[in-house]
């Protein structure tokens, strides 16, 4: 492949998690005296260290690049480790793209070779593709043959990542089985094969909760231990992501920057995790959950929309009647029997509590 | 055997961890390479005599020693033993060898005699708080991590068998020389106990016993003190009169945290580690697969290879010497579970925890809630007999009372001494009829009730809380928080109607919330007759129909059948009913609308909407003329005759409206001459049966006003017929006192 070198993504607009990374990456290589499975940059225990952050021996502080529960990344690492494949599932904003480019990064040190998952992905994308005037002029030869991320991640015995599994095709998606269990990829043109050297495996992120989308057969799944990303363990986390997140976008469409909305922040993330987990935040009563995901992304985006709302239509307060419609839209995805879950939900457990008055009212209005 | 030269002096002192596979393990492997002439087991000795039992081919753990107070089986203390705790290894070795085994913790007479109520965790002395500074020190974080790396996990291969032993004493007494006593004051007064009887073994054994107890008791034991010392320590302790029985326990009582449970969370694990012989991982594993399997989940063995390698490489980056159940649950979820909790959940009950349950020989001594059930019939003058007789209780009185709250908190316990019959004479609600009759069979259930409690009301409590925790439906837990009141269980009501609450907010099925309300509206009237406290049921009665007014109206209005329709006619009416029983305004205006949206409504089928009219009408908040614009929509030529018929139905269950108000009666005969002929032979049937339910009197009255044909009359404010424009205030004085006396005079 010919690329015009832009050195080392010094100018790039994000760079590469190796390329970011790469001081953090070096210290603990150099610390790291466990022993490395095969074409592994680090050990499986550093790799771990390196997403969950901690502080070396010599005292270099590793930032943490995914906050959340320590076993999922252990087993995500361990499941690398027995060359298993490795599935991460998880709602939208759960971070598994995040979690999959480190992995890759710090097993592989290369986080490049990727497979973007869209219902038009060819099986040329996870197999390989013909350079055709090289093809025609010269006849089939190894020369003509484009390899894909996949292949060259086998020949090299390094880290593949395919994004949004299950939205490729059922019979692309199942080209994967060969290469998962056979560790083989047979080019029938030319009667060869590559085979994947030791230390090759692919790392495929999916969205659990998405509809229409195209499972993957049995005999694929088999072949995947599966790591289901949670969303934000705590209110006050996701809070923090929503309002970052806001903040960014924000800037980004020229909304004025909005302080005193963090008390709808926090009751819009309130509202998602109490339908999202059934049960009111105190833990004392349970709720009906509506049929759609609430992801942390969907409240950002209702914050997003009720910013704009306050920006343009109203003072430029964020209150409970800007993001009320957003919310009604993101809980009644059915509107028979999430209506019903919405409106108990209003009268069960919004009508009684303290400084929800307003909210109530707001959410009145526009369910009736 | 070799080991015992390089011996310490003194007794053999096994400190344990209770309920631990691994130290079970090592105490086997000591007992047999030390080869004692007697054991000693930290335990009341006032087991010492149903040790014997232990060896009862009957008798399979696990099972717990109970101790008593004998006047009051309510003070009780339980100590729990799984096949795989380390003291009931001790008794069966010794059984075995045919060497004297006995308990030499502090007598149950003086710890029951100290405490006014039970106290639970005297039964569980893992010191939690020594073991994490040592976990602490070893750089774990999680103490119990720490000792199943250290002690637990020990293979059966370990070469010496004492030195994991000597070691842990070691780290014990370095403890308390640091922490004390910990806090457990009492420890002091136990330890002495425990010294002097081992002094006494010394005069009968010499140093040739072994004596298995808490790790962290090892230093206090192993120390030299004087007898008189002990002895003071142990002088003017309070005393009471002890009895002792074996129960049988299960997993999911060891494993409960709480009141009599060991607190062992995976029971089901321990079993298995020290069950297995050899790859206990393997093994392990593999039965999670069957498991799987068994619910219909595709699981390989290439899954169950998969899954051993992943919880070695997991265990191996963690540093452990072994996976742990934490490793091969993770390892299962990733890999057999496509990531999701819901079939862990399933594993962790099955498995983790484990339906085990222990038994007892048939030739054990009478469990104590046998006892309390005898003390009871006796003081309140119910004989226990075979032949069937009947029962009858007044409420109001005290001691009648009594007899029905224990009646029913033995039907909660499985107990079938007698049975509710429908009262003869009186409907009133503080009178109850009971059938009484004792089979034999009933004290078998006595004994199986033995788990729940040592008395009638804290075992039903007990069952009561499980019961609601295990119920599947909705209508099971109302039915239970109706018993619970009957029974007078407030302590199980908490329990019960969190749970209630719980199935009520999950539940979708408006008509199995319908059904709940009435139930709960009686409960409280129940109540109210009894004197229990039911505010908080009101709560959740209360909650309960603000969920029904929300749900109602999709629910009618989403194209149900006719029977459908009739049955949610049904729930309407048995809803209006408890509504109006609970307390709250608020509630109340909340159905009204309900009912008037259900009114309005031209999706709602016939008969609902006919009966919202109704209800409307007769509470007061319908005027007569909207009735009558809403019985003209549902009768005018555009609606369906059957609907229209349905909605006559519903609307005219009692036909009393319809002879006393003409202007309806006007509408639906106005109605019936205009349904075409084919429709006519349709809603016949349909009208037959709602005319044809009333009264006689009714029927005939209805009948002559129709034949009289519509009156020329009513003129807007008319009276009614048979009675004059204005008021005759003699004529009504005159009924005045009648009405005091019947409003206000004293109950029958």
């Amino acid at each position: 492949m010919t690329m015009p070198e832009n050195d080392k993504g010094a100018d790039a607009l994000r760079p590469h998690a190796e390329d970011a990374f790469a001081e953090e990456l070096k210290v603990l290589a150099a610390a790291d005296d466990k022993p490395r499975p095969t074409r592994w940059k680090l050990s499986p225990w550093a790799v771990a260290t390196y997403l969950l952050g901690g502080t070396l021996a010599d005292g270099t502080v590793i930032t943490p690049k995914y906050v959340g529960p320590r076993r999922i990344v252990e087993v995500a690492v361990a499941t690398l480790a027995t060359d298993r494949a490795l599935l991460l599932l998880g709602v939208p904003g759960t971070a598994k793209t995040w979690v999959s480019e480190h992995l890759a990064a710090a097993v592989s040190g290369d986080s490049t070779l990727l497979v973007q998952g869209t219902a038009g992905t060819p099986e040329e994308a996870m197999r390989y593709g013909w350079n055709y005037a090289r093809l025609l002029a010269h006849g089939p030869s190894r020369e003509a043959l484009v390899p894909s991320p996949v292949m060259r991640a086998m020949a090299e015995g390094s880290t593949a990542r395919v994004e949004e599994l299950t939205r490729i095709p059922a019979d692309v998606q199942d080209t994967l089985i060969t290469v998962l269990s056979e560790k083989t990829l047979p080019i029938p043109e030319l009667g060869q094969e590559v085979q994947a050297v030791r230390g090759f495996n692919l790392i495929a992120t999916a969205n659990d909760r998405d509809r229409g989308v195209n499972e993957l057969s049995s005999a694929l799944r088999r072949r995947f231990n599966t790591v289901v990303l949670p969303l934000p363990a705590t209110a006050d986390a996701e809070v923090d992501i929503v309002a970052r997140r806001v903040d960014q976008m924000g800037r980004a469409l020229d909304l004025p920057a909005v302080p005193e909305g963090l008390e709808e922040i926090r009751r819009v993330v309130t509202v998602f995790r109490e339908l999202r987990e059934g049960l009111t935040a105190d833990g004392r009563t349970k709720v009906k959950s509506p049929s759609g995901t609430l992801s942390t992304a969907e409240a950002i985006s209702v914050v997003t929309g009720g910013l704009a709302l306050a920006a343009h239509f109203g003072d430029g307060v964020l209150r409970p009647s800007d993001v009320a419609a957003g919310i009604l839209g993101a809980v009644v995805r059915d509107p028979a029997a999430d209506q019903v879950v919405w409106q108990e939900y209003l009268e069960t457990v919004v009508r009684e509590r303290d400084g929800w008055k307003d909210f109530y009212r707001a959410c009145r209005e526009v369910t009736a | 055997m070799s080991g015992t030269a390089a011996r310490r002096p003194g007794p053999l002192l096994l400190g344990v961890r209770h309920h631990g596979p691994g130290s079970a393990r090592a105490v086997r492997a000591a007992l047999d390479a030390v080869r004692p002439a007697a054991v000693l087991i930290e335990g009341p000795p006032e087991g010492d005599a149903l040790l014997a039992l232990a060896a009862d081919p009957g008798m399979r753990p696990p099972v717990a020693l109970l101790a008593h107070a004998a006047d009051d089986p309510g003070r009780a203390a339980f100590w729990p033993l799984a096949a795989f705790s380390p003291e009931w290894v001790a008794i069966r070795w010794a059984q075995e060898q045919d060497v004297p085994v006995r308990f030499i913790d502090l007598p149950a007479a003086h710890t029951l005699a100290a405490e006014t109520g039970p106290d639970p965790d005297e039964s569980d002395s893992v010191r939690l708080d020594p073991l994490a500074a040592l976990a602490g020190t070893a750089g774990y974080d999680d103490p119990e991590r720490w000792w199943e790396d250290v002690v637990e996990h020990r293979g059966p291969g370990e070469t010496d068998p004492l030195g994991a032993f000597e070691a842990l004493g070691e780290a014990m007494g370095a403890l308390r020389e640091a922490y004390g006593d910990g806090g457990h004051a009492r420890d002091r007064v136990r330890e002495a106990y425990m010294r002097q009887r081992m002094r006494a073994a010394r005069r009968e054994f010499g140093d040739a016993y072994a004596v298995v107890c808490g790790a962290w008791h090892v230093p206090a034991l192993a120390a030299r003190t004087t007898a008189a010392a002990d002895k003071a320590l142990l002088s003017g302790l309070p005393k009471v009169k002890v009895e002792t029985a074996w129960v049988p326990w299960t997993h999911r009582r060891l494993a409960r945290a709480g009141g009599y449970g060991a607190g062992i969370t995976s029971p089901g694990w321990y079993a298995h580690l020290f069950a297995a012989p050899d790859r206990p991982v393997e093994r392990w594993l593999a039965e999670v697969a069957g498991l799987l399997r068994a619910e219909d989940r595709q699981v390989s063995p290439a899954h169950v290879i998969e899954a051993v390698r992943l919880a070695g490489t997991l265990a191996a980056m963690r540093g452990r010497p072994l996976p742990g159940l934490t490793e091969t649950l993770e390892a299962v979820r990733a890999v057999m579970c496509d990531g999701s909790d819901v079939p862990l959940a399933l594993i962790e009950d099955r498995l983790v925890v484990g339906d085990v349950l222990g038994g007892v020989p048939d030739g054990a001594p009478a469990v104590p809630l046998q006892r309390d059930l005898t003390r009871r019939q006796r003081s309140l003058r119910l004989k226990a007999e075979a032949r069937e007789r009947e029962l009858e209780l007044d409420l109001r009185r005290d001691s009648d009372a009594a007899k029905s709250v224990l009646l029913h908190r033995l039907r909660l316990l499985g107990i079938g001494w007698g049975t509710p019959t429908a009262s003869r004479g009186s409907t009133g609600t503080f009178r109850e009829t009971w059938r009484l009759c004792w089979e034999p069979e009933l004290s078998v259930r006595v004994a199986e009730a033995g788990i729940w409690g040592t008395t009638v009301p804290a075992a039903a409590t007990a069952k009561a809380e499980s019961d609601a925790a295990g119920a599947a439906e909705l209508g099971e837990v109302t039915a239970l928080a109706e018993r619970c009141l009957l029974a007078g269980l407030s302590d199980a009501l908490p329990a019960v109607l969190r749970a209630l609450a719980d199935r009520a907010a999950l539940d979708t099925d408006v008509a199995r919330l319908a059904q709940a309300l009435p139930a709960l509206a009686r409960a409280l009237r129940y109540g109210d007759v009894r004197g229990t406290d039911a505010s908080a049921l009101a709560t959740v009665a209360g909650g309960l129909a603000e969920r029904i007014c929300v749900a109602l109206p999709p629910a009618c209005a989403a194209g149900l059948d006719a029977e459908a329709a009739a049955e949610l006619r049904g729930h309407v009416d048995a809803v209006h009913g408890a509504i109006g029983l609970l307390d709250g305004e608020g509630l109340r205006e909340r159905w009204a609308a309900v009912l008037r949206a259900l009114a309005g409504r031209d999706r709602v089928p016939g008969p609902i909407r006919g009966r919202a009219v109704r209800l409307l009408l007769d509470e007061g908040r319908l005027p007569a003329d909207e009735t009558a614009r809403l019985m003209g929509l549902a009768l005018s030529p555009a609606a369906s005759p059957a609907d229209a018929a349905g909605w006559i139905e519903g609307f005219a269950a009692d036909g009393t409206l319809l002879v006393h108000d003409e202007r309806l009666l006007a509408l639906i005969d106005t109605w019936l001459v205009r349904v075409p002929e084919q429709a006519f032979t349709d809603v016949l049937p349909l009208l037959r049966r709602t005319f044809g339910a009333y009264e006689p009197g009714v029927k005939r009255s209805l009948g002559e006003l129709v034949r009289r044909g519509r009156s020329p009359k009513p003129a807007p404010g008319g009276a009614p017929e048979g009675f004059a424009p204005t008021l005759d205030p003699t004529r009504a004085d005159a009924v005045l006192p009648v009405l005091g006396l019947l409003l206000s005079g004293p109950p029958p």
